[in-house]
Order: C-alpha cells, then sequence, then structure tokens
C-alpha cells in the first residue's frame, strides 16, 4: 500500500489545478468544473486519511459521499443559476456579470 | 285605608311631576290639577280620619314600614304612621292648602309662571304631609328640607325683583342654619339608639336620661356670643367716627360683664337635652323663633297665597311640629322643655312688639306669624301639649284667612303699604268681614276659635313650675296682638281712602269662597276644645291631664286683649291720643322697633360682613397665592426646565442617534468600494487569507 502522501499528493495537485482554475478561467461553467476538481482533491483527502488513520472505521468515505451528494446538488443549483444568467444578458462571463455590485 | 296613608303625600309629587313636564300644555288649567290632587288628599285624610276616629277608636297608633337603606349591621327603614296629631295636621294642611290653591286662581291669574306656581304649590304640599306623615326622624328630615325648599323657590318666585330674590336666599340660609341643629339631634339620636324609627327612639328615651354629657367652658361661649352681639348692636346704632372704637368696647365691656357673672365650669347634661335643644334649634329656625326669626318678616316678598300656606299656617308650624311630635324626648329631661318655653315666651312678646310699627300689611302679619308661633312654642314648653297643638290648629285658619284677606285688598288696591289704603270696608265687604273674624279670632275675642287655644295656653303657662314670668310675657303677646291688629283693621278698611289714585274693587268669588270657608273655620275650630267638653284633649294629649279651669286666667288674657283693641280704637280709630303728641316721648321707641331691634344690622355685622371679609381675603388668596405663585409659578418654572431639557435632547440625546446613524451611512459608502463583482477578485482574497492564516498557524506557533 503506498504511503499516505501520495495520496496526498496528488490530492494537493488537484486542488492546486482546481483554485487555478476558479481563478484564471472567465467562464462560469469552467469555474464551476474547478469547484468540482477542489471538491473531489478534498474527497481524495478524506478517503485517504479514512484508510490509513482509522483503518477499520469508515467516517472518511461516507463524508467524501456526502461531499459528493452536495456537490451535485451544488452544481444543478450553480448550473440553474448560469443558465438564466445566459438568458439575461446572453453570455455567461464572469468578469462582465457585475450588476449587482454596489 | 289607614295604609294608604302613603298616597297622600304621594298624589300632590305626581300633580307636581305632571304640571312641572306638561305645564306649557296645561296652561291655566294646571290649577285644577293642583286642586284635583289636593282634593284627593284631602278626601284620603278623611276617610282615614274617619277611620282612625270611628273604626280604631284612635287606639294604638298605625305604623307601617319598608326596608330602605341597608346598613353594616342594620336597616335603615322608611316609613308613615297614623295617630291623632297625624290627622289634625293633615286636616289643616289639606284644608289650608286647598283653599289657599282655589285663592291662587283668582290670585295669580296672568302671572306668566302661572303653572310653575302650582307645581311649587303641590311639591310644597306633598313635602309637607309627607313631613306629617313620617315615622321615622330621618324622612321628617328629608320633608323638612323639602319643604324648605319650596319655601325658597316660592318666596324667590318673581325673582326678576331682586329684593324676592334676596328674601328667597336669606330665608334658605337663615333655616338652614337651624336645619343643622336638626340634623346634628338626629344623628346623636342614630347613634345613641341606632334607630331612626321614632317609636324605637321613644322606647329608648329613658337611657338617655342619664347625664352623660359633658359640655365645657359654656359659660365662656355665652360671653364671646354676648360680647359680639353687644358690639353688633353698638356698631348698628351708632354713627360717626366714634363708631367702631365705641363698639369694640361694648362688646369687651359686656364680654367681661359677662363673663364675671355667667357661672363657669363644665355643664352635664342628659343626652335626651342635647338632642331635644338642637332639634328645637331647628324649630327655631323653621318656625322663625328668636333668634333666627329675621327670614320670615322678608319672606312676605314671595306671592302672598304663599305667604298665608307656607309662611304663616304649615311650614313655619312645622317646627312646633317637630316639638310636639318629638314631645317623648323633650319631656324626659325638662331642661329643653325650660329653654322652649323661655324662647317661645320672648319671641311672642318680641315680635308682637314690632308689629305695631310695621306700614306693610304682610310685614304685620309676618311678625304677628312670629309672634303667635312664639305662643305655641310657649305652650308645648310649659307642658301644654294639647294647648300648643290647638293654637297651631286654630292659628293655621285664621291666619291664613287673614293673609289670604291681605292678598284679596292687595289685588284689589294694588299696594301693600297701609299707609295708602283706609276705608276699604265699603268697597271690599266680603273681604272686610272675613278679616274682622279672622282678627276677632286673632285677638281672641270670646267665642272665636283663637280665645279657645289662647287661654288654653295661658292657663298652662299660669301653672308652670318655672314661675309667672312666661305667663305674664303670654298676656302681654294677648294685648300687643289686639292692639297692632286693631291699628291694621283701622288703616286698612276703617276712615276715608287715603290714596284717591287707588280705585279698590271686591276680589271675585275664587278668591272670596276660600276667605268665607277659611272664616267659618276661625269661628268653629275653637269648638273643638271646649273648657268643658274638650274633644280636642281627648285625642291629642300629652302625660297627666289638663289644668283646672280658671276664670282669673281667662280674665285676664281676654281682657288683656280688650284692652288691646280699645286702645288701638282710641289712637287710629277715634283718635283721642294723638300718636303726633307721643312721638317725642316714643320716638326712640318707634325707631327701635322700626329697625327691628337692629337684628338684620348686627347678623350683618357680625356674621355678614366678617364672612364677606373673609371670603374676599379668601378669594384673594386663592387667586394671588395658589392661583399665583403656586399654579402659575410651577407652570413657569416647569416651562423654563422644559425648554432646558428641550435643548439637551436636541443636541445631546439627537446628536447622538444622529452621529451612529451617520457613521453606519459613511461605513456603509467606505465599504462598498470592496464589494466589486469581479469572483475572481473575491476568491483571490479568500485563498491569500487562507494562505496567511495557515501560514501563521504552520510557522509561528
Amino acid at each position: 500500500m503506498p504511503p499516505v502522501t501520495w495520496y496526498l499528493y496528488v490530492s494537493a495537485a488537484l486542488f492546486a489545478l482546481g483554485l487555478f482554475g476558479i481563478m484564471t478561467r472567465r467562464n462560469a461553467i469552467a469555474m464551476l468544473m474547478s469547484i468540482e476538481l477542489m471538491l473531489n482533491a478534498a474527497n481524495i483527502n478524506l478517503v485517504a486519511f479514512s484508510g490509513y488513520l482509522r483503518g477499520h472505521t469508515l467516517v472518511g468515505q461516507i463524508f467524501a459521499l456526502f461531499v459528493i451528494a452536495i456537490a451535485a446538488a451544488e452544481s444543478a443549483v450553480g448550473l440553474a443559476i448560469i443558465i438564466n444568467v445566459y438568458r439575461t444578458v446572453k453570455h455567461i462571463d464572469a468578469d462582465d456579470i457585475n450588476l449587482m455590485k454596489w | 285605608m289607614i295604609q294608604l296613608a302613603w298616597l297622600i303625600p304621594v298624589i300632590p309629587l305626581a300633580a307636581f311631576a305632571a304640571i312641572i313636564f306638561f305645564g306649557p300644555k296645561l296652561k291655566s288649567n294646571a290649577a285644577y290639577v293642583a286642586i284635583a290632587a289636593i282634593v284627593s288628599s284631602f278626601l284620603i285624610s278623611a276617610g282615614i280620619g274617619y277611620e282612625w276616629f270611628f273604626v280604631h277608636h284612635a287606639q294604638a297608633a298605625a305604623n307601617f314600614y319598608a326596608d330602605w337603606i341597608p346598613t353594616g349591621t342594620s336597616v335603615l327603614r322608611i316609613g308613615f304612621g297614623v295617630d291623632s296629631l297625624t290627622i289634625m295636621m293633615l286636616f289643616v294642611v289639606t284644608i289650608v292648602s286647598m283653599m289657599v290653591q282655589i285663592f291662587s286662581i283668582g290670585y295669580m291669574h296672568g302671572d306668566p309662571r302661572y303653572p310653575r306656581f302650582f307645581a311649587y304649590l303641590s311639591l310644597f304640599t306633598a313635602a309637607m304631609l309627607s313631613l306629617i306623615i313620617a315615622n321615622t326622624i330621618l324622612l321628617m328630615y328629608i320633608s323638612w328640607e323639602l319643604v324648605g325648599l319650596t319655601s325658597y323657590l316660592l318666596i324667590g318666585f318673581w325673582f326678576e325683583k331682586p329684593e324676592a330674590m334676596r328674601a328667597a336666599k336669606k330665608a334658605f340660609l337663615v333655616t338652614r342654619v337651624g336645619d343643622v341643629g336638626f340634623f346634628l339631634g338626629l344623628l346623636l339620636l342614630y347613634l345613641n339608639t341606632g334607630t331612626v324609627e321614632l317609636a324605637g327612639i321613644f322606647k329608648q328615651v329613658e337611657l338617655l336620661k342619664i347625664p352623660q354629657v359633658h359640655i365645657p367652658a359654656l359659660g365662656f361661649v355665652a360671653s364671646i356670643i354676648l360680647g359680639i352681639m353687644a358690639y353688633g348692636l353698638a356698631g348698628a346704632v351708632l354713627k360717626g367716627t366714634k363708631r367702631l372704637p365705641v363698639a369694640i368696647f361694648a362688646g369687651l365691656a359686656i364680654f367681661g360683664a359677662a363673663f364675671m357673672l355667667i357661672p363657669h365650669g363644665p355643664v352635664q347634661m342628659s343626652l335626651a337635652a342635647v338632642a331635644s335643644l338642637l332639634l328645637f334649634w331647628g324649630a327655631v329656625g323653621k318656625s322663625a323663633q328668636f333668634p333666627l326669626h329675621v327670614w320670615l318678616p322678608d319672606a312676605m316678598q314671595g306671592p302672598t297665597p304663599v305667604s298665608a300656606l307656607i309662611h304663616a299656617a304649615t311650614m313655619v308650624a312645622a317646627g312646633v311640629y317637630l316639638v310636639a311630635r318629638m314631645y317623648p324626648l323633650f319631656h324626659v329631661d325638662m331642661t329643653a322643655l325650660n329653654v322652649v318655653a323661655v324662647v317661645g315666651a320672648f319671641t311672642a312678646v318680641f315680635a308682637a312688639t314690632m308689629g305695631i310699627v310695621m306700614n306693610d300689611i304682610k310685614q304685620v302679619l309676618a311678625y304677628s306669624t312670629i309672634s303667635q308661633l312664639g305662643y305655641m312654642m310657649m305652650g308645648l314648653g310649659v307642658g301644654g301639649y294639647t294647648a300648643g297643638l290647638f293654637h297651631l290648629m286654630t292659628h293655621a285658619y285664621f291666619k291664613a284667612n287673614l293673609f289670604l284677606g291681605s292678598g284679596s285688598v292687595i289685588h284689589g288696591t294694588g299696594t301693600q303699604d297701609m299707609r295708602q289704603m283706609g276705608g276699604l270696608y265699603k268697597k271690599m265687604p266680603y273681604t272686610f268681614w272675613t278679616f274682622v273674624i279672622a282678627t276677632a279670632a286673632l285677638a281672641g275675642l270670646p267665642g272665636f276659635a283663637g280665645f279657645f287655644s289662647k287661654d288654653e295656653i295661658l292657663l298652662a303657662a299660669y301653672h308652670w313650675h318655672g314661675g309667672k314670668m312666661v305667663f305674664y310675657a303670654g298676656v302681654a303677646g294677648a294685648f300687643l296682638t289686639a292692639f297692632y291688629m286693631t291699628r291694621l283693621l283701622a288703616m286698612t278698611f276703617f276712615g276715608e281712602p287715603k290714596d284717591k289714585e287707588i280705585h279698590a274693587h271686591e276680589s271675585s268669588k275664587v278668591m272670596v269662597i276660600p276667605l268665607m270657608v277659611l272664616a267659618s273655620l276661625s269661628i268653629l275650630a275653637g269648638y273643638v276644645g271646649l273648657p268643658w267638653n274638650n274633644i280636642f284633649s281627648h285625642y291629642i294629649s300629652f302625660g297627666h291631664g289638663e289644668h283646672e279651669f280658671s276664670w282669673a286666667v281667662v280674665a285676664m288674657g281676654t281682657g288683656a286683649g280688650l284692652f288691646g283693641i280699645a286702645f288701638a280704637s282710641l289712637i287710629w280709630i277715634w283718635p283721642v291720643f294723638r300718636f303726633a303728641s307721643l312721638k317725642p316721648a316714643l320716638g326712640w321707641v318707634q325707631t327701635l322697633l322700626a329697625n327691628k331691634y337692629y337684628m338684620d344690622d348686627i347678623y350683618d355685622i357680625v356674621i355678614i360682613r366678617p364672612l364677606m371679609i373673609s371670603t374676599r381675603a379668601m378669594f384673594a388668596f386663592d387667586r394671588w397665592v395658589i392661583d399665583y405663585v403656586i399654579v402659575n409659578g410651577t407652570g413657569w418654572i416647569t416651562l423654563q426646565l422644559s425648554t432646558l431639557w428641550a435643548i439637551f435632547d436636541r443636541y445631546v440625546v439627537d446628536g447622538i442617534v444622529n452621529l451612529v446613524g451617520e457613521l453606519t451611512k459613511r461605513g456603509g459608502y467606505a465599504l462598498r468600494y470592496v464589494q466589486t463583482g469581479i469572483v475572481q477578485q473575491y476568491a483571490l482574497i479568500l485563498v491569500v487569507c487562507v494562505v496567511l492564516i495557515g501560514w501563521y498557524f504552520v510557522l509561528l506557533r
């Protein structure tokens, strides 16, 4: 069984990729996808720690399942908002969606 | 029938209500409503009288009660009772009231407030009748006050005249002074016997006999009163600059003398005596006895039928009735009765002397009434219970007759001043003859009603245990009465008309017939109390029987009367004595009498003026100290403080509030630039912060 740090490297890389995506992409759907990446990075962490630190409990795994479910709900809401934004302003460029500032 | 006695006052009361509410509609029919009511009352009285004397044989007074006011431990009851005294008074009041109301149809004809006059007369009759049938002292007091109220209303009936208005106020206030005594007596009796029912009180009179009331400093108080009276008298008589110091000196001197002479130390009296004296004080006010007689002559400002009904025959006799009604209480302790006798005797002479000099026909009759009421009081006080009440009855008839006769004269001539009258016997024959009969009755000529009753009083006075002074006062009163009545007759009816402007005429039938009825009663009423067959005393008597009949007393009483008539005739009818020739010698007497012994002036100086001064002082105090300094000052201080608080509020409290608002607003403006709407920027801040926090936890801890 590979040491836990390997999983953590993968997880960190994944999280960093997601973070980079959030920061750089202007497309709202791409940002949503980047958030999914970050959530899955966290899931990897949870599952890895669950397996290594407390070998016989499934807390981490179940927590990961919850996160997946919530991520699904979150992207459903997020996509619904994006569709509505698209219908209103005919694009989904996050930088130009600033009607509610101030 | 007897249990229907409550209807007797209620029917006139209903008539009062009907006339007051429907007066404008009834117009002149109001009189018939009132007269119908009083006739019904009279008929019921007659029925009750029949039943009382012939079915019940005047045994065991009938009393009826109803619960009225529940108090903590007992119930105050209201009720009415019938006995011989009640029946006698019912007859007197209903008959006189009936005659007066019939007379008023003519006398008040054309008066703008004609219905109201009859409404008041009905109310008065109702109150007087309820005073008579009441058998609880509380109901008596209520009726007593009600007759006082109607007296006030009727004296001031022509309230456009300022004198009538003043006379009404005076009558009300002066009798009120007496009423306070009645009320205190009532309270005293209620506190000590626990009941207001007469029967209940009389059952307990023996308990009230013990001398248990300590009255401290009576002598001192009496000295002060005498001193003040002397001050007032001096102030009233004297004129000029030395008036005030002399008056003060006189007051102090009399006070000092009285203080030396009157024995000091606390006086012991029985509760019965104190209560009786307080009740008698009420009677003094209502029956116009000295020293509260001053209102009755002024009360003549009212319409003449009112004077006949209220101020001659019935209401003023209520005081006598009260003493008679409470006689078991008065009789327990002779102190009160002795006071009654002396006050009555004094008033009888005192008022009669003033009657001699008055020129207003009604004033003469008013003083005559006071004098005769004094006679009745004297009769009761010397133990002549029957005599006093007998005189009350006969006096009611002939004095009502005299007043109605004078009303007829006033109606016929249009003046009240006897100096403008004269020679009326030709022009007003009916009025003249009825007047002569009533005068004869008042003067006590043999065969007329007043003869029998007056002699009974004199007989009782003759046998009084307290000496003969009261008897001689009574004889003097008889002389004076005959004297001034002859003068009145002479000035009014005899001689030649003095004022050619006045065209006298006989009054209408509606006024003459009551005069005739009352004139016949002025003769007949005496025959129920013949010395040898005294039906009156058979039914109305108290304690032991009558005194032995005495020719000497009759001779003295009648002789005094005849002498008075003769003497007055020689002055005014056949002028043997010229009044003018007597003037230098008797001028000061006339001044004294014409000024009514300065009683009004004394009251003015001693009571009214100090009262007015203190009232004005209190008004000024109210105005300047209470209103101005305290109330307005408080207001002003409040106002100033409020201004101060307003400044504080505006600048400090509001300032803090505005400051908070402003700060929030500025803060909001400042912070809104943070919200750029660029999502990546938010995320970047988030990441930087997380990194910083992580850095802090990992590296610095």
